[in-house]
């Protein structure tokens, strides 16, 4: 078998360097919801990777991007709407499901 | 089986090869597309729960198998890497190359799984399991529940995705042992890598929400 190609492999290094980032930079304390901001940038770096490199998206034709580009689109719409309902309603404490902690104490959130 | 290489025919709706190519690919795009949002509504839910219940989530996220998670992570990664070196050897048309890396490519899927089972047996062990066995004394309880219970779902789900991938590559691997590709002609190996790093990318982000939470 011949070497791999070395984008691919060189691809590969940095998906380890990111994977390896992203655990050691999850047991450092960091202010409000910076943990789960940053291993979450760190995932959508590591997935563009994926879709450039291995999945050769900005190679493809314009078709093709449209239609990747549309998966994304929809989910912006599926949060960004769903959010509009969930994160603004108020919630109460049901049952013997524990009170909901934080968010509905921020000012402006009711 | 003919070793004689193989000359695409398009089928009559088509009015090359590559554009029949062209098509397969924006097709499995397409498709793709709708599993973002499949995953995407699962995701959704895993979002309210973490910002309605973010303690509760912290500590759910600590009774997560973070060594059987980074491992796994590390194997679908390679895994993705194989495939990529698969669909290259396919275009250089060296089959014996195509063969081994879509083999090594199933494998690891393979891999993948064994872990991923041995993680269930684990917490089917410590009582973990939401419907079946659950049993948490924390005051938290029903919230790790109901990560639980979206962690059962979203791994089962992309797990089921990872055997169809296994299966397709499975079939690629035999098909191209017999010579059915060449430089010329790859396209169904091709697919089957877009699908497979499809599911690399859906673990890519359950990674740092399942196992990462609440981990500083």
């Amino acid at each position: 078998m011949k070497a791999p190609p070395l984008p691919l492999l060189l691809t590969w290094a940095a998906l380890l360097a990111l994977l390896a980032a992203t655990l050691g930079l999850a047991y450092v304390p960091m202010s409000g919801p910076m943990n789960v901001v940053v291993a979450l940038g760190i995932s959508v770096a590591k997935a563009l990777l994926v879709l450039a490199l291995f999945m050769k998206l900005f190679r493809a034709s314009a078709l093709t991007r449209a239609a990747a580009a549309a998966g994304l689109f929809w989910l912006a719409v599926l949060f960004a709407l769903s959010g509009t309902d969930y994160l603004t309603r108020k919630v109460e404490h049901v049952g013997d499901l524990p009170a909901p902690t934080g968010r509905e104490h921020q000012p402006g959130n009711r | 089986m003919s070793d004689a290489p193989v000359i695409p025919q398009p089928e009559p709706q088509y009015a090359t090869a590559e554009q029949q190519a062209d098509t397969a690919s924006f097709g499995m795009w397409v498709f793709l597309a709708t599993e973002v949002l499949f995953f995407g509504g699962m995701l959704l839910a895993y979002t309210w729960l973490r910002a309605t219940y973010p303690e509760g989530v912290a500590e759910a996220g600590r009774h997560t198998k973070i060594v059987i998670g980074s491992v796994n992570t590390l194997v679908l990664l390679t895994s993705s890497f194989t495939m990529g070196w698969a669909v290259h050897a396919a275009e250089h048309g060296s089959r014996k190359a195509l063969t081994q890396l879509l083999a090594v490519t199933a494998l690891l899927g393979l891999l993948f799984l064994g872990l991923k089972g041995y993680e269930y047996h684990k917490e089917w062990t410590e009582h973990l399991v939401p419907g079946l066995n659950f049993h948490e004394d924390s005051v938290h309880a029903q919230t790790i529940e109901l990560f639980y219970f979206l962690y059962f779902l979203l791994t089962g789900i992309h797990g089921i995705h990872v055997t169809i991938g296994i299966g397709l590559i499975a079939v690629m691997a035999v098909r191209a042992r017999r010579g059915a590709f060449s430089s010329r002609y790859y396209t169904p190996v091709e697919v089957t890598g877009l699908y497979w790093h499809f599911v690399d990318i859906v673990w890519i982000f359950l990674y740092p929400l399942i196992y990462l939470a609440g981990r500083s």
